[in-house]
């Protein structure tokens, strides 16, 4: 792998930004340069947030990323602003449980993962986010899943009731964005 | 024994005054007030650790007539260059010396933040009720109906508001300080204005509260009368609106 | 020690910490606010002094009084908060105190915005507060460079006697990146400065510590002894980065802090086209690298310079100054909190290797400029 870019883009409070950083600490462990540049200002309080993520094995140079290869939407904004900036042959995540589109690009991969009620069967719709995150890692393979559930333990694993429900997410996003790219070319809608 | 008794010294230079001529003004009482710091310094055994911060006004070269370090500041900050050193050397006394366009002009804003975060450094506060460096234009204190260069038919308070009390207003602040007002035309006040400049470094020596002592003084130079005049204009226009008062002391035991 | 991810105004805090710099006096303002957040928490753990002013004016002043004891002093704030503080900064110059400022730059001027921006570069090396002084100047382009900038700032203040500006742009406060602390850190001696700090008249005279020179043949010899003193950092603290600068360049990119990265990505990109383009990064923007700047430019085959920048060309004047018109000196900018992506810049690289006159790049920058403003309204009215 040479670069990755994600971004992560949902309501304040869907846990995007802390996906990201899950996902930079993870890039961290594996010895991978990282940035993790937030948007900020007035949309960070209730409105639209986003953050890009970018692991690379070299020196990374913009932090800005107009065209990433992927993007992880939580909310129909963000699916409206982000899905036409994919690169081709890249990917999108849509947080199925609150977005009740899919796109019309046939140049990338979708994977419409049901977040909010996966994290909800698992106990706490807390976990949202991580839903999408090891959907995500599974998907793409970016970083390894034994780091990135180390670095879930490191940073979340204050609350032990928690970090048990986020376990279980971790476990089958990881297999669900797996099963979903598997033998997929771009283009083909992948429903979970 | 005879020889000794006449050579016994009752009065002298403080140590923390140098031996610089001042270059105040005939009838001025800056030099009053510089002295009364200075004795108060040497009593309580502070020169040593003394940091002055000096204003820009009259007595901006007041760290050349002190025998104790000094900063000069900007116009109206030295609160807050006072703040920025005793926050960091609690152990040092650390006092500003400014006059009321310095203090209640352009630095009403460190004053006020200064007093209520109640750092624990001493003011003092000298209120002539006119810019004297720039040669004789309205201040913040200047009183109603007062002619200065840039009010020459009198101070209009419908204009330009109302005389500002320093010592009352800062008074009003929740957190404990030590406030007082008093006035150095006469030896008697002189005599008190000693006691109060000497308790506000007591206070910070102990470590207690901030103080200010607001020091009601002449200008003979720029109120365009001599100095026996400015004596007695100070007293019957001033003393009015500006009474001679402690406004407020911290709970202590010796406080009272 | 192992490398952590770290926002950059956490990491600039850590810092400053590390490097024994505990009095820290703040304002809040966006987006340098994480700061003052962090240190809020960090300062009483090491017994340091940690301050929130009634305004950046008031910090300014502290950080005078401060500066004044001997010790290690910092602030941070963003644009307008740093124009607030001029005053105090001109004071502690001609003072010829020691410290450390960063201003992480938003769009200007006024209020303007809180993007990111590199409006301030006139403000931070060319004075900013009146008289005859200099901040040295420091530029990080990473939050690892940024770290260690602000560890080398402490010492280089104390070496000069002079304030020490790091200015970023937002992005460099704001992003996140793996940082490492170095095990061994300068933290300073108060002791070696009780040669001009206020520590009291025991056992010597009294100090006065002003920039008030009533006589104009004194205060001549203070600006001169300042003006000897930034000549010497222009002998010996000149710092640069040079990127795949080589006798194939076509084109010589000049760009500092964030910027400078993004120029990085396009020109990677251009090399996979078989364009070859050399950046020069300046680290110090005071003292600038003239001489540096100037030999590669002579010693090159490079058609022209091109300086990229968040602004609408202000260290531009400081290259055309350094060039001195022996090669063409082209601009491209954009600013107001805008950051151009490395596809804009690489789009306009190559315009210039094609075309390289300045007048058609900034009409053609320009024009550009009115079609986003165009396409921004378009999306408005959509919303709407």
């Amino acid at each position: 792998m040479d670069q990755y870019e994600v971004l992560w883009a949902g309501f304040g409070g869907q846990g995007v930004m802390v996906a990201g950083q899950l996902l930079a600490y993870t890039g961290i462990k594996e010895g991978k340069n990282v940035v993790w540049l937030p948007s900020y200002g007035p949309e960070m309080r209730g409105g639209t947030a986003y953050c890009t993520v970018v692991i690379s094995d070299s020196r990374i140079g913009s932090p800005i990323i107009t065209n990433p290869r992927a993007a992880c939407v939580f909310n129909r904004p963000s699916f409206d602003k982000f899905t036409p900036r994919i690169k081709p042959g890249g990917l999108l995540l849509v947080n199925s449980s609150l977005i009740d589109v899919t796109t019309d690009r046939d140049d990338i991969t979708e994977v419409l993962v049901p977040a909010n009620k996966m994290a909800i069967d698992a106990g706490s719709p807390k976990a949202t986010n991580i839903a999408m995150l090891s959907t995500f890692v599974g998907a793409t393979g970016v970083v390894e899943y034994d780091n990135l559930l180390a670095t879930l333990e490191e940073k979340l694993g204050k609350k032990k009731d928690l970090l048990e429900i986020n376990r279980k997410v971790l476990e089958a996003g990881f297999k669900l964005g797996k099963e979903a790219v598997k033998g997929k070319s771009a283009g083909r809608k992948v429903k979970a | 024994m005879h020889t000794e008794q006449a050579t016994k010294t009752i009065f002298q230079r403080p140590e923390s005054l140098s031996e610089t001529v001042t270059h105040y003004c005939p009838g001025c009482t800056h030099g009053i007030i510089h002295r009364l710091v200075a004795e108060s310094l040497d009593e309580l055994g502070l020169r040593e650790q003394a940091v002055g911060v000096a204003p820009v006004g009259c007595s901006v070269l007041i760290y050349n007539y002190f025998n104790t370090d000094f900063l000069e500041a900007p116009h109206g900050r030295a609160p807050a260059l006072a703040t920025g050193f005793k926050r960091i050397r609690p152990d040092m006394t650390v006092f500003t010396y400014q006059g009321d366009g310095d203090l209640a002009s352009i630095g009403m804003g460190e004053i006020v933040h200064a007093a209520n975060r109640g750092e624990k450094i001493t003011v003092i506060f000298v209120n002539n009720a006119i810019y004297g460096m720039t040669g004789g234009q309205m201040a913040p204190t200047t009183l109603e109906g007062q002619i200065t260069t840039t009010c020459p038919h009198g101070r209009d308070t419908t204009q330009t508001g109302q005389p500002i009390r320093v010592a009352e207003l800062l008074s009003t602040l929740a957190t404990p300080a030590y406030i007082e007002r008093v006035s150095v035309h006469s030896p008697m006040h002189i005599i008190h204005a000693k006691k109060a400049i000497r308790q506000a470094f007591t206070y910070q020596k102990d470590s207690v509260c901030f103080s200010l002592v607001e020091v009601l003084s002449t200008c003979p130079t720029n109120w365009g009368i001599t100095p026996t005049e400015a004596t007695k204009w100070l007293e019957e226009n001033m003393f009015g609106y500006y009474p001679l008062k402690r406004f407020k002391q911290p709970m202590t035991e010796e406080g009272a | 020690m192992a490398k952590i991810l770290m926002k950059g105004n956490e990491a600039i805090g850590e810092a400053a910490i590390r490097a024994g710099a505990t009095n820290y006096f703040c304002y809040p303002i966006t987006p340098q606010t994480e700061v003052a957040e962090y240190l809020a928490r960090r300062m009483p753990e090491v017994g340091g002094v940690f301050l929130q002013a009634e305004s950046e004016v008031a910090v300014g002043n502290m950080l005078f009084g401060a500066a004044a004891t001997g010790r290690r002093v910092f602030t941070t704030s963003s644009s307008p908060g740093i124009s607030l503080m001029q005053e105090a900064i001109s004071y502690i110059a001609g003072a010829q105190l020691p410290c450390v400022l960063l201003n992480i730059m938003r769009g200007g001027p006024g209020l303007g915005g809180i993007l990111p921006a590199q409006s301030d570069y006139f403000q931070a090396t060319k004075g900013g507060g009146h008289g005859d002084y200099r901040l040295m100047v420091l530029a990080p382009s990473s939050i690892q460079e940024a770290v260690d900038l602000t560890m080398d700032a402490f010492p280089l203040a104390e070496k000069y006697r002079n304030p020490v500006m790091i200015i970023g742009d937002g992005m460099i406060g704001q992003m996140m990146e793996p940082v490492e602390f170095p095990d061994e850190v300068d933290k300073g001696d108060p002791a070696t400065n009780e040669g001009w700090a206020a520590t009291g008249a025991r056992d010597r005279k009294p100090r006065v510590i002003k920039s008030l020179y009533l006589d104009p043949y004194k205060l001549e010899e203070n600006s001169y002894v300042l003006h000897e003193k930034y000549e010497q950092m222009k002998q010996h603290e000149v710092r640069y980065e040079r990127y795949k600068i080589s006798a194939k360049n076509d084109l010589l990119i000049v760009s500092y802090g964030t910027m400078a990265r993004i120029c990085q990505t396009a020109i990677d990109e251009l090399e996979q086209e078989g364009v070859s383009v050399g950046l020069f990064r300046p680290i110090t923007l005071f003292p600038y690298p003239e001489k540096e700047l100037r030999k590669e430019i002579e010693a090159r085959n490079v058609k022209n310079v091109l300086v990229v920048e968040m602004s609408c060309g202000q260290m531009l004047e400081d290259v055309e100054r350094v060039v001195q018109g022996v090669k063409p000196v082209t601009f491209f900018g954009r600013t107001g909190g805008i950051v151009p992506s490395p596809e804009e810049a690489k789009e306009q690289i190559k315009n210039m290797i094609k075309k390289p006159t300045r007048a058609k790049k900034a009409s053609k920058a320009t024009a550009k400029k009115q079609a986003a403003k165009k396409k921004s309204s378009k999306r408005q009215r959509k919303d709407a």
